[in-house]
C-alpha cells in the first residue's frame, strides 16, 4: 500500500514537470468524457418526455374497438357494428386476471350551455374507473358515483378547455348546465391533461355516466368502446390474449371465424417514439465515445514519448532496485492520473454542457448516476488499456542499454 | 581479508545471431572487504561487461559469482533488484541523476524501492549527503550543481543503502582533472574511514593509482592484476568534506 502510494507521488510528479504536456492530453479525455455524458443526457432527456407522454396517455391502457361489418359486400371500417355490450366490461373485469381495470365508453358531440354562453364538445358517457385508467386528477369536486350510473343521474365532470369556454376563471363545480336542453350539475374539473400524441386537445370534453349518456343523450343499448388497463405493461399481451379469447366466447365466434372486436394498446405510437429516441441516444452516446477513443490514443502517444523521454531514469530506478513491476505500475498509474483526471473534469464539463444545451435549445436533458459512472470508469478503464502498452516497453528495458541511452 | 566479491570461470556470450561474442572468456576474481580496485582495459576488452555482471544488471553465460557468499549468478530477476537495491551502490559516468528532481530526492531514490517510511528515507538521505558534504545543498536540482557536485550528489545515492560494494563506471569520465581529484579523494576517504569496497572501471592510469589495485582486461581475459605502487592520494582539504578522515560517523 505504502508503494502505491509511492507510485501515485511518483506518476504526479512526472506528470507534473511536463504540465502543458499533461494537459494537452488530458484534455482529449475531457472532450471525449464531456461529449459522451452530454449526448446521453440529452438523448436519456428525450426518452424522459416520451415516456412522460406515455404515461399521460396510461402506460398498461388497451382499447377494445367492435369489429367491421359487412353489408351487400360494402365493408364498414372498424367501429362500424355494435358488438360491444356492457355485459361484456364487467365480464372483463370479473375473468381476466391480466386486466386491472375496465370501462366502457360511449360518445357523441353536443352543444353545452351555461348562462349565456355555448360550446360544442365531445360528451363522453364513461364509468368510475376512467380516471384510474387514464390516470387523470380532478382540480376540484370529485368524480360521478356508481350510484349516479346507475340512476342514470345528470352530473358531469368537466375538461379545463370547456370549463374556460363557459365559466371563465369561475370555478364550475355545483353549477349547472345544459346538455340537449337537460340540466346536469357539474361534479368536477380535471386536472389539465394538454395535447394528445396526435394533436388533439384531450382537455376539451365533457364527462357523464355512460348509463346517462346511452338512455338519454344518444339513445343506445350498445357502447362504442372499452377502454382497459392491463396489470402491468408486461403483462398487456397477456391481457390481449385473455381479452380476445373472453369476447369470442361471448361472442359466440366459431373457430375460424372472423373477431367481430379489435384490440389495441393506447401508448402504441409513443412507444414507437420512445424506441427511436433510445436508439438515437445510441447513437449519439456512440459517436461521442469514439472521441474518448481518440483522447485515449493521445494517452497511449504520450505515453510512448515519455517512455522514450526517460529511457535512461527508467535505466536508473532498475539499477538501485526497482521491480519490472515497479516500472510497469509507475507508467501505468500515469496514465490512470491522466485518463481519471480527464474523467473528473470531463464529468464536470458533460454536465454544465448538457444544462447549458438544453436551456438554449429547450431541449431536455436528463442526467443519471449511471451514465456518470459508468463515464468515470470508461475513462479509468481507457487509461488502463491505452496505458499499459508503453508501461510494458518501459518495464521491458534492459538497464545496461537504458543507462546508455542518449 | 573476507572475499565479498568470488568469480569463477566466469563467461559471457552474446549470440548476435551470425556472430558470437566471447565478452568474457574465463575470468577468476576474488575482491577482499574494503578493497579499492581498479579495473582498466581498452573497449572491447569485457571491463564493462564484467562491470555489468558484478552490478547484477546482466547475468554471467557460466560460471559463479558470489556476493557476500550468496550465489546471484542465477537469481531472478525480481531477487537480482533486491541484492541491486541493498548490496550494490553505482556511481555512473553521467551521474544519472533525474532532472527537475532535488539532491535530497535524487539520494532517497533507492529507498523508495525498499518500503522505508518517508521520515526515514529524509533522515538517511541527509545523512548520506553530509557523508559527501552537500547537506547544504539537499533542495537544489541537478541543474543548479556544478558537474563535481552532481557526481557527489550520485555517490551519496549509491552510499544510502550501506552496499556491499560501490561500482564506479568512469566516475571522473564527464569531470575537468581538478573536479577529478576531488571525487577521487571522496572515494578513497569513504573507503578508508568506512572499509567501503570499491571497484572502479577507468581507462585512464592515473586515476587508477588511487585505488590499491589495479586489475587489467584484454580480450575477456585478466592479463594483469597488481597492487599499486606509489599511490595517489587527495588532500583532506581536495576532498571537500568538513570531518576529518576516520572520524565519519556511520550512516
Amino acid at each position: 500500500m505504502i508503494r502505491f502510494f509511492m507510485t501515485v507521488r511518483i506518476a504526479h510528479r512526472a506528470l507534473g514537470r511536463n504540465k502543458l504536456r499533461s494537459a494537452l492530453t488530458v484534455l482529449g479525455v475531457i472532450i471525449g468524457v464531456g461529449a459522451v455524458i452530454a449526448m446521453v443526457a440529452i438523448g436519456q432527456g428525450a426518452q424522459a418526455s416520451i415516456r412522460s407522454k406515455i404515461a399521460s396517455l396510461g402506460a398498461t391502457s388497451l382499447i377494445v374497438l367492435p369489429g367491421s361489418t359487412t353489408q351487400g359486400g360494402v365493408r364498414y371500417g372498424s367501429g362500424g357494428r355494435a358488438t360491444l355490450r356492457v355485459g361484456d366490461v364487467k365480464a372483463i373485469e370479473k375473468e381476466c386476471p391480466a386486466i386491472a381495470l375496465a370501462t366502457p365508453i360511449v360518445r357523441t358531440v353536443s352543444q353545452v350551455v351555461y348562462s349565456n354562453q355555448n360550446w360544442a364538445t365531445t360528451v363522453q358517457g364513461t364509468g368510475t374507473e376512467f380516471p384510474l385508467i387514464r390516470e387523470w386528477p380532478l382540480l376540484s369536486g370529485g368524480w360521478f358515483t356508481q350510484q349516479d350510473i346507475d340512476a342514470a343521474g345528470k352530473v358531469a365532470v368537466l375538461g379545463t378547455t370547456v370549463a374556460d369556454m363557459l365559466f371563465g376563471s369561475m370555478d364550475p363545480v355545483g353549477q349547472v348546465i345544459q346538455i340537449k336542453n337537460m340540466p346536469f350539475k357539474v361534479a368536477g374539473l380535471l386536472a389539465p391533461k394538454g395535447q394528445s400524441t396526435q394533436g388533439q386537445d384531450q382537455d376539451d370534453i365533457i364527462f357523464i355516466p355512460y348509463s346517462t349518456a346511452q338512455k338519454k343523450i344518444i339513445g343506445i343499448s350498445h357502447i362504442y368502446t372499452i377502454l382497459l388497463s392491463a396489470t402491468s405493461r408486461e403483462a398487456l399481451g397477456e391481457a390481449i390474449d385473455q381479452v380476445t379469447a373472453l369476447l369470442r366466447q361471448r361472442h359466440r365466434l366459431q373457430p375460424g371465424q372472423e373477431n367481430d372486436f379489435s384490440i389495441r394498446p393506447l401508448a402504441d405510437l409513443a412507444a414507437a417514439e420512445e424506441e427511436s429516441s433510445r436508439i438515437m441516444t445510441v447513437l449519439l452516446g456512440s459517436i461521442a465515445s469514439i472521441s474518448l477513443l481518440v483522447g485515449g490514443i493521445g494517452i497511449m502517444n504520450i505515453m510512448l514519448v515519455s517512455v522514450t523521454e526517460r529511457t535512461r531514469e527508467i535505466g536508473l530506478r532498475i539499477a538501485v532496485g526497482a521491480k519490472r513491476r515497479d516500472i510497469l505500475w509507475q507508467f501505468l498509474i500515469e496514465a490512470m492520473v491522466l485518463s481519471l483526471v480527464g474523467g473528473v473534469v470531463g464529468i464536470a464539463l458533460g454536465v454544465t454542457g448538457s444544462r447549458v444545451i438544453s436551456a438554449v435549445a429547450e431541449w431536455p436533458s436528463l442526467i443519471s448516476w449511471n451514465v456518470i459512472a459508468l463515464a468515470f470508469l470508461f475513462s479509468g478503464a481507457v487509461g488502463i488499456f491505452f496505458g499499459f502498452y508503453p508501461a510494458r516497453k518501459a518495464a521491458q528495458l534492459e538497464p545496461i542499454q537504458a543507462l546508455r541511452y542518449e | 581479508m573476507d572475499a565479498i566479491i568470488v568469480v569463477e570461470r566466469l563467461t559471457k556470450v552474446y549470440d548476435l545471431g551470425e556472430v558470437r561474442v566471447d565478452a568474457l572468456r574465463g575470468i577468476d576474481l576474488a575482491i577482499g572487504a574494503g578493497e579499492f580496485v581498479a579495473i582498466m582495459g581498452a573497449s572491447g576488452s569485457g571491463k564493462s561487461t564484467f562491470m555489468n555482471i558484478l552490478g547484477c544488471l546482466d547475468r554471467p553465460t557460466n560460471g559463479r559469482y558470489l556476493l557476500e557468499g550468496q550465489d546471484v549468478s542465477q537469481m531472478s530477476s525480481d531477487r537480482l533488484a533486491d541484492v541491486r537495491n541493498k548490496k550494490i551502490g553505482f556511481v555512473f559516468q553521467s551521474f544519472n541523476l533525474l532532472a527537475r528532481t532535488t539532491a535530497l530526492e535524487n539520494v532517497e531514490l533507492p529507498l523508495l524501492y525498499d518500503g522505508s517510511k518517508y521520515r526515514e528515507r529524509r533522515i538517511r538521505a541527509l545523512e548520506a549527503l553530509k557523508a559527501v558534504g552537500l547537506e547544504e545543498r539537499g533542495s537544489h536540482y541537478p541543474s543548479q550543481l556544478s558537474g563535481g557536485q552532481q557526481q557527489r550528489v550520485a555517490i551519496a545515492r549509491a552510499l544510502i543503502n550501506q552496499p556491499a560494494i560501490i561500482l564506479a563506471d568512469e566516475p571522473t569520465g564527464n569531470l575537468d582533472s581538478q573536479t577529478s581529484v576531488e571525487i577521487m579523494g571522496l572515494l578513497q576517504m569513504l573507503n578508508a574511514a568506512r572499509s567501503l569496497t570499491i571497484v572502479l572501471v577507468t581507462h585512464e592510469a592515473d586515476i587508477a593509482q588511487y585505488a590499491r589495485r589495479v586489475i587489467v582486461f584484454k580480450d575477456g581475459l585478466v592479463v594483469e592484476d597488481r597492487a599499486v605502487e606509489r599511490r595517489k592520494a587527495a588532500s583532506a582539504a581536495s576532498v571537500g568534506v568538513g570531518t576529518p578522515l576516520g572520524q565519519e560517523t556511520q550512516v
